[in-house]
């Protein structure tokens, strides 16, 4: 059963045609193109009957897997279910011109303007701006806060970045590219933060620093009011990385606990579908002192009517064409008014209820290496299977044939061969039931016949994938 | 009110009990107590699908899109072909998270190998990545391409460039501490070549746009051959909707391809979410920023896609990383290449072909109009300004009455027009119609008296 | 059984130097540890390399480990073949240098000799 599947590309018959355009009802000009810039000759793409472009296209689905097919406990990436009626309302903005004048688009202004609100609110924050187009978008953009700020003051000795080696890969990699130096602090034995570390880290170069928090392991960060004297006393400021704020809505707000800026995940935490890796909405939000320097437009209500407002002398400028990933602002606002704060609070209740229920279930078939409460995922590791030759990829192998998507693997760096799980508050126990039976199962599994795990998968439609030859011969397109 | 929780109230205290607790709250017993919000986050009251399909209708109500539209401008109007929505609201697609198990996501992977070839193709470029944000963020990801490829901190940009496009080359260059002249237009709406010249020694390279933000077609033959000359890199930002009918990137030499690909098959949608194509010739595939597809083969020499060239990215480099982005977008990725793989070669050069024809007869006709001006005497594709002695924001306003967006007023006074294959003559021979009783006919609903002495 | 001709470092790298020139590689060790090496990011011949700054990356399909220089100088020559032929340096480290360096300043204190090398390995 397992093959590969042809390309679009070698499906293409000559002549063949999916498409159909209305006769031109003006006079062609085509010789307005000067020659020396003219096409030289036809473009090389397929040509197909629209049948066949339709099932290229259903049978490329079946070959994908998303949180519509089953359980997708990939931590840090909180798959939760994709509300349908999020999909359909976000399609009734698709033909707005991004550029009418504001007395035509007031209903697309003011939905934007209604979500900064319901986002102040959930996390504490004085100001959001919706531009940034994803996660790691938000940081950098976040980020370009701080920097502006320290600017402003004329403060320009402040140039590193902090971040705590348990955090996610984007937080050093946005700091460079805002053009920070960064600095690595090493985590305490619970996982936190080490308190003297951050102190010995901090100085009059401290910029601000980034956390995730609960943190990459799951884990509330018990210390943050002093964390956040410690870096505010050092002049920084304090960035939050909203990956995690699905086990604390209606909880605990970032902005209670002292942070300056940070940026959410609409797409995890407000349920807008990935999109199989986009597109994503990442926006920021920040506290008073931070507000000058938001990337220009920003939403104003002047005499009822919401305006962009492009007069914003201290602003550090635009991240992005117009004003963000506006169709997922649309299914991301309509998630929070469904939900409203009593429903927000119950999502997060029950993610956080289901990573524990999942974690104590597994105490004894798999290593916890933080075994405490954990907020809405756990990081288990293979423990004594990786005596028997079994590894964490090969475990998450194993799930992919019972019919799961394996949890995020080898992340948090910190833990050795760690797996992130993260069930979100939309499944249902018996889902979880079922998922704790497969992981039992597949240390069962491993140390009685190993090979059979080693040899997973074997459902799919092809088999692990030769990375070492994709990566030393990159054939990154189709050629004839 | 729901949650999408679906266990129920006495399932989820069983649940508790199994960890040895009774109460939810005991789950954030690590939050100090004093953080704690202790209340319910003051939103508006939760409401069922109807009542959420009402509010969100209301929303749109206010929109006011039952409109003809003139106005382009870096979001463009184009006929989205009914399959692309269809097939793309597969929720094996969208529900899908990046493509890390290879295995399982063959689908995503080979969309996006389809979407990398469908980019390398129209551009002429070897490689392609699997996107960026937008168009604005591919110019800004290319600054870091050119620093790092030619280790210049140099960067010439064209004023020609959308101005989103420019604010954000600016934001990101102002934080790596870059040196980025503009390069102004000449009197025809094109690269200021003497400008050009003129700064391009000790520079990495320079962005240049293909048609320009005023619609206008570069001679980039002559761009490219000073560039080069130079020893600088030539970025080109396209339309991909033109390539059907202008050359492509690489035959004119450009080094690295960049844009928008909203004019494929993608919606307006008040600005987003687009998708911003890269792709580079030769050695720079090491520089392209995000995620990447590469083929290879599994055990039994299937063919197999899978992310390639990870160790560029952040989730390894860390702050080595070529660039921080981690997602790309993948749905709108794979929308255009529907769209491109819908039109084929002859589709693509046929909607060109109409953009021209459109935007062409438009021009004619609205300068046909007493003091309506083409304001460069340039080839251009399906955009073009247009000054004239009536007050461009008196034209826009009046227009609106009738249901009309004009094209979009410049801050310098002109009018930036916008035909595509959507717009039709009777749609332009209403728009002249309106301008001509709204301007220029004594006994038409004439309310300015500006325009008529022309 | 290391090859005793050069030095090592306490980061698995090794330096022959010669006439003023110090040609540098990895150890077998370091490839080992690495896996599969899919790319070397070759320095650019005539760049300043600073003391104990990376002068090059090497890739394997989940890590890119930067390898830092035990002496300061111009680049020479780097190894081409590397270029296409990456897993060279896993089939052979010792025998494939990554890159040739005009010497102009030695860290000599970092630098262990074959014998200290083996017995580091040893002890790790």
């Amino acid at each position: 059963m397992r093959q590969s599947y042809k390309l679009i590309f070698e499906r293409s018959r000559e002549g063949r045609r999916a498409y159909d355009l209305p006769a031109l009802d003006v006079p062609a000009a085509n010789c307005a193109i000067p020659e020396n810039m003219r096409a030289e000759s036809k473009l090389d793409l397929p040509e197909l009957g629209e049948v066949d472009l339709v099932r290229h296209y259903t049978n490329l689905s079946r070959r994908n897997f998303g949180v519509d097919n089953g359980f997708y406990p990939l931590g840090s990436c909180t798959m939760k279910y994709n509300p349908k009626i999020n999909e359909e309302v976000a399609q009734l903005f698709n033909d707005v011109h991004p550029l009418l004048d504001a007395d035509m688009c007031q209903g697309s202004l003011r939905l934007m303007y209604d979500m900064e609100k319901c986002l102040c609110e959930i996390c504490g924050m004085d100001a959001f701006t919706l531009q940034p187009a994803a996660g790691a978008h938000g940081e950098l953009t976040g980020l370009m806060h701080i920097r502006a700020y320290h600017e402003h003051r004329g403060d320009t000795a402040r140039t590193t970045i902090i971040v705590p080696d348990a955090a996610h890969g984007t937080n050093p990699a946005s700091a460079v590219m805002c053009g920070f130096k960064v600095k690595e602090i090493k985590s305490a034995p619970d996982g936190g933060v080490d308190l003297d570390a951050l102190r010995a880290a901090v100085g009059p170069d401290t910029a601000g620093l980034m956390l995730t928090n609960p943190s990459t392991l799951g884990l509330f960060e018990r210390n943050i009011k002093e964390i956040a004297d410690i870096v505010h006393e050092a002049g920084g400021l304090l960035y939050y990385d909203g990956a995690n704020l699905n086990a604390i809505m209606g909880i605990v707000r970032p902005g209670d606990m002292g942070f300056d800026v940070m940026h959410v995940n609409l797409h995890k935490t407000f349920s807008t579908p990935h999109g199989g890796g986009g597109p994503g909405s990442g926006p920021v939000g920040v506290k008073k002192h931070l507000m000058p320097f938001m990337p220009v437009p920003v939403l104003v209500e002047r005499n009822g009517m919401i305006e962009l407002d492009y007069d914003r002398p201290e602003s550090f400028g635009r991240v992005k064409s117009f004003y963000g990933n506006f169709g997922v602002i649309v299914k991301a606002y309509a998630y929070i008014r469904s939900l409203g704060g009593k429903g927000l609070r119950e999502a997060s209740e029950n993610a956080v209820l289901n990573a524990n229920y999942i974690m104590n279930a597994l105490r004894g078939t798999y290593e916890i290496p933080h075994d405490r409460i954990c907020m809405h995922e756990c990081v288990i590791a293979p423990g004594e299977l990786l005596d028997l030759g079994v590894h964490t990829t090969d475990i998450a192998k194993a799930l992919i044939d019972r019919g799961y998507h394996p949890p995020t693997i080898y992340f948090p760096l910190i833990v050795h061969e760690a797996m992130m799980i993260e069930p979100t508050e939309t499944e249902s126990r018996e889902t979880l039931d079922e998922f704790i039976e497969a992981m039992k199962d597949i240390a069962r599994e491993a140390k009685e016949n190993p090979a059979a795990v080693h040899a997973c998968p074997v459902t799919t439609p092809v088999g692990r994938p030769d990375e070492v030859t994709a990566a030393r011969k990159p054939v990154v397109r189709y050629t004839k | 009110m729901r949650s999408y929780v679906p266990n129920t109230v006495e399932e989820r205290r069983e649940m508790l009990k199994t960890l040895g607790l009774s109460e939810t709250d005991e789950l954030f017993a690590d939050i100090p107590a004093d953080l704690k919000l202790n209340r319910e986050p003051d939103l508006p009251a939760p409401m069922s699908e109807m009542e959420l399909r009402q509010l969100i209708t209301g929303y749109v109500l206010q929109n006011d899109e039952a409109c003809l539209l003139f106005r382009g401008a870096g979001a463009y109007h184009h006929y989205i072909p009914a399959l692309i929505p269809q097939l793309i609201s597969r929720s094996e697609f969208y529900t899908a998270y990046t493509p890390y198990q290879a295995e399982m996501s063959q689908g995503m992977l080979q969309g996006i190998f389809e979407w990398q070839t469908v980019i390398c193709n129209l551009t002429g470029m070897d490689a392609a990545n699997a996107s960026v944000y937008d168009g604005a963020t591919a110019a800004a990801e290319s600054l870091l391409m050119l620093r790092d490829s030619k280790r210049k901190n140099k960067i010439l940009y064209s004023a020609g460039l959308h101005p989103d496009v420019i604010g954000t080359v600016k934001t990101y260059g102002h934080c790596h501490g870059l040196e980025l002249v503009e390069i102004g237009l000449n009197e025809n709406g094109i690269t200021d070549i003497d400008c050009l010249k003129a700064n391009l020694e000790g520079s990495a390279g320079f962005i240049a746009a293909q048609p320009n933000y005023f619609g206008c077609i570069e001679n980039m033959d002559e761009i490219s051959s000073l560039v080069h000359g130079a020893k600088a890199l030539l970025v080109s930002y396209v339309n991909p909707i033109s390539l059907g009918i202008i050359k492509r990137p690489a035959d004119y030499g450009a080094d690295i391809a960049i844009g928008d690909a909203q004019p494929l098959g993608i919606p307006m949608c008040f600005g987003g979410p687009y998708a911003g194509f890269m792709a580079a010739g030769g050695k720079l595939i090491r520089n392209l920023p995000g995620r990447i597809v590469g083929e290879t083969v599994d055990a039994d020499g299937n063919r197999v896609f899978v992310l390639t060239l990870q160790a560029r990215e952040q989730h390894i480099r860390r702050e080595k990383a070529s660039s921080n982005i981690c997602s790309n977008q993948m749905l709108c990725a794979i929308m255009a290449t529907m769209y491109a793989c819908t039109m084929g070669p002859c589709g693509m050069k046929e909607v060109a072909e109409a953009n021209i024809a459109k935007a062409h007869y438009l021009a004619r006709k609205l300068t046909e109009l007493p003091g309506f001006k083409l304001r460069f005497n340039t080839p251009f594709f399906n955009e073009f300004v247009i000054d004239s002695e009536i007050p461009a924001g008196e034209i826009s306003t009046a227009l609106k009455d009738a249901g009309i967006v004009s094209g979009l007023v410049l801050a310098d006074g002109g009018m930036l027009w916008c035909a595509t294959e959507m717009t039709t003559k009777e749609d332009i021979d209403y728009l002249i119609e309106m301008l001509n009783i709204m301007f220029f006919e004594q006994d038409g609903d004439n309310e300015t008296d500006g325009g008529t002495e022309a | 059984m290391v090859p005793t001709d050069r030095k090592y470092t306490r980061e698995h790298d090794w330096v022959l130097i010669e006439d003023g020139v110090a040609t540098l590689g990895i150890t077998d060790h370091a490839q080992s540890e690495l896996g599969d090496i899919v790319y070397v990011e070759l320095p650019e011949v005539d760049s300043e390399i600073n003391l104990g700054e990376s002068y090059t990356t090497v890739e394997s399909v989940k890590a890119a480990s930067p390898v830092n220089s035990p002496v300061a100088g111009t680049v020479i020559e780097v190894n081409e073949e590397l270029d296409a032929q990456p897993e060279l340096l896993n089939e052979d480290a010792f025998g494939q240098f990554i890159a040739k360096i005009k010497v102009t300043e030695i860290d000599e204190a970092s630098l262990l000799t074959a014998e200290e090398y083996e017995k580091l390995l040893e002890e790790a």
